[in-house]
């Protein structure tokens, strides 16, 4: 059952195995909470608290400014200590509501919802999406009420939970597959309430076989939903390559999952829609793995949103073998490194992995030497080596020409290059100033 | 200290090949035809092997020097030119046209163009036929046993009988390298199977080449003769062309159709370069396929581009 795939991909060293079996271990923070009002795409959300007052764990503490932006919870009881830019996983530093926490943990009164499902209305279900301010946890942050108002609602028929976790290292939803398989089944029924005329597929890869147990045999008796087998393959879980593997659907840079009639989640989205809508509570906490070879106790954690990263680090035994080289929030492919540990878990953070070696500044780029590797490996079939050369000499329109701007950044033909060029880097930068040009 | 001085962008993880690992495959991929050729042609073989190898490197080191540009003699790429230009020479070659024809081949053919990837013709290739038109007679009097002797495709060509069996093995004269189709199909696999090579290419040449020997059996005397497909397979360095020189990343295309059409081309030119309907240059068929098609790699590589994924796909309501 290995027929759910795309063509190209790679795969690389997986690393799961230091926290693979480490059950959700839940972290409660000791310093102040950082909440950045950016950790969506969209606008800034807009601050409904200032210095001084005081905030209970779920209460609303900035509200989205606009139709394309999300609101933010205060994940901790406390006293607003301010707001202020404050450095933020990306690097830069972004403005921010600043809580220190009175260690009470006391929190809203959360109003659940048990009504059967056919008794709740799509009005009832997106209005609790958009106020408990989920945004895709994947990493992307699109708000999720947007993402579940396409135009045409009628006709999508395939609703794409994305439980394959591709990146290496990664385990926080392989543990949620195992341990919430009813959240994440709940999570997804409701979805399925808004699209009357589709189905559920979870996806996940096929080195993970006790989630596919797991969640085949929470399915039994649910109608409209399947569990569907991926190929154990890097960037599995992209969403372009995600939809065609599940669906044999094309959908290209300019065009949203949507337009193949398809809706892909994430695992610890799914799992936030099940208590945004059944428990009232809003997107206040997540599943973090921290590990990596310079970690003495890998773990996966669930924190709350606004947790200093650093703390967590140390949660998990700190370092061994001294100081890592490279800290990076998220996987090894996509994930962003970071200059400063001293930044918050957001919406967005899936995992914090920290390497003794960096294997980048250990080699030095050298001549392409026309392998075609990367042709070989690129999901977006495109000429890599040709592009980054392109992006290098400044020539943009030759480059959109030649189908730069399909690239998905996912890393792959960087990882294979055996000249140790930096295409990915390259491209990346060039297809994010077109786009900032195109703004204009 | 919770501030650190390494920072890229993604990916972080890189892959073990590099560009001098991925040589010293090749190589190793060469070492059984390598071994057999000084197995068969003694002592002058090897000292062949070795002037060709040093000549390659010392002229890459020397050029990289005098003109302060990074020396890359580390990534093997000037070793493998070497051994694959020895393994194309007669083992009776004096030693100063292979000095020649390796200075030839990386100053002249690597170092102007820009050094490695920039080459837009095979190195060893090309200066293997830089030495055949300098000093054609050297370069084509072949002996087996001491005693000068025809090829077997020359022989075949003649209309003589071969035999097979010692073509597939490799007692027979020929260049170092080329006469042991054995050989050269275990180094052949041991690329494929690491990865170094895509089997397109051989599979493409090898493939084509077949065909046109086997229509040209069919329709020249009515039957298809297996024994002459096999000779035709073993002789003439296909064997080494097409899994060591086709497949030479610089000079052949990147793209995966590409890389069939290439073969193809290479395997009809080949058969043209053979056939009786040209009377001279019977042996050196492979090596002038394979240069011209190094030719056509840009052309090639411009009709192939891959279709984007997604692209054109239609919006579905």
């Amino acid at each position: 059952m290995n027929s759910f795939t795309f063509k190209g991909g790679i795969h690389p060293y997986e690393g799961k195995k230091l926290t693979m079996d480490k059950p959700v271990e839940t972290y409660l923070p000791k310093g102040e909470m950082v909440y950045p009002l950016i950790q969506h795409i969209g606008a800034p959300a807009k601050p409904l608290v200032k210095k001084g007052d005081s905030v209970l764990a779920g209460q609303k503490i900035a509200e989205a400014a606009g139709f394309v932006s999300a609101n933010i919870h205060s994940s901790v009881s406390g006293t607003v200590k301010g707001i202020e830019p404050r450095l933020t996983v990306g690097g830069n530093k972004v403005d921010s509501i600043i809580i220190e926490s009175d260690g009470k943990q006391e929190s809203v009164e959360y109003q659940g919802n048990d009504k059967a499902l056919d008794e709740l209305s799509s009005e009832e279900i997106l209005d609790r999406i958009r106020e408990a301010g989920i945004v895709g946890m994947g990493g992307a942050g699109f708000p999720t009420h947007v993402k579940l108002s396409p135009k045409n609602k009628d006709s999508i028929d395939t609703i794409l939970v994305n439980g394959s976790e591709c990146e290496p290292y990664l385990t926080s939803d392989y543990r949620r597959m195992i341990e919430e398989p009813e959240k994440i089944i709940e999570g997804l029924r409701l979805v399925l309430c808004l699209f009357p005329n589709a189905s559920g597929l979870i996806a996940v890869e096929n080195n993970k076989p006790k989630a596919i147990e797991t969640l085949k045999d929470k399915i039994k008796d649910t109608e409209r939903i399947q569990v569907h087998v991926l190929k154990t393959k890097y960037p599995q879980g992209a969403e372009r390559q995600l939809i065609y593997a599940n669906t044999k659907r094309y959908i290209n840079s300019s065009m949203l999952p949507a337009d193949a009639r398809c809706i892909v989640l994430n695992i610890d989205t799914v799992i936030a829609v099940y208590e945004a809508v059944r428990l009232g509570i809003p997107l206040i906490d997540r599943v973090v793995t921290v590990t990596g070879d310079a970690i003495a106790n890998p773990q996966n954690y669930k924190v709350l949103l606004g947790t200093n990263i650093q703390e967590l680090i140390d949660a998990a035994g700190g370092y061994r073998n001294g100081e890592p080289e490279k800290i990076i929030s998220g996987g090894p492919m996509m994930g962003k490194a970071l200059f400063s540990t001293n930044t918050p878990v957001v919406k967005g953070s899936s995992a914090i992995l920290c390497m003794q070696e960096d294997q980048v500044s250990a080699s030095k780029p050298s001549p392409c030497i026309r392998c075609g590797r990367c042709v070989a490996v690129c999901p977006g079939r495109v000429i890599p080596s040709k592009l980054a050369t392109l992006a290098e000499r400044g020539k943009l329109d030759e480059f959109v020409k030649q189908d730069g701007m399909e690239c998905c950044e996912c890393g792959c033909c960087s990882y294979i290059c055996p000249a140790k060029r930096h295409l990915t880097q390259t491209i990346a930068a060039t297809r994010k100033a077109i786009l900032a040009s195109r703004k204009k | 200290m919770n501030e650190w001085k390494m920072i890229s962008s993604s990916p972080h993880v890189r892959h073990e090949d590099s560009t001098s690992s991925i040589m010293l495959d090749v190589l190793i991929a060469l070492l059984p035809a390598s071994i057999i050729g000084v197995n068969n042609f003694g002592f002058p073989a090897f000292l062949l092997i070795l002037i060709c190898i040093a000549a390659c490197v010392g002229t890459e080191w020397l050029f990289q020097y005098l003109t302060k540009r990074t020396i890359t003699i580390g990534d093997f790429s000037a070793v493998v030119t070497g051994l694959l230009l020895a393994l194309n020479l007669p083992p009776s070659l004096p030693w100063w046209m292979a000095v020649l024809g390796s200075v030839f081949a990386i100053l002249v053919v690597k170092q102007l163009f820009g050094g490695i990837g920039q080459n837009f013709m095979n190195p060893a290739l090309a200066a293997r036929c830089f030495l055949l038109l300098s000093f054609s007679k050297a370069m084509t009097t072949f002996s087996y046993d001491a005693v000068t002797t025809a090829t077997p495709l020359a022989l075949l060509k003649s209309g003589e009988s071969v035999d097979v069996f010692r073509m597939f093995m490799g007692s027979t004269a020929g260049t170092i390298g080329e006469t042991s189709a054995a050989a050269l199909l275990i180094g052949g696999i041991y690329l494929i199977v690491k990865r170094v090579i895509d089997i397109r290419i051989p599979l493409a040449y090898i493939g084509s080449f077949s065909v046109c020997i086997l229509l040209y059996s069919l329709i020249g005397r009515g039957e298809i003769d297996l024994t002459f497909l096999a000779a035709h397979l073993c002789g003439g360095g296909l064997m080494l062309g097409a899994i060591f020189m086709a497949t030479d990343y610089v000079t052949s295309p990147i793209t995966p159709k590409g890389r069939l059409i290439y073969g193809v081309i290479l395997g009809i030119l080949t058969f043209v370069l053979r056939s009786p309907w040209n009377p001279t240059l019977a042996a050196e068929g492979v090596s002038y396929s394979i240069l011209c098609g190094n030719l056509l790699v840009p052309i090639i590589e411009r009709f192939t581009v891959p279709k984007s994924f997604g692209k054109g796909a239609e919006k579905l309501e």
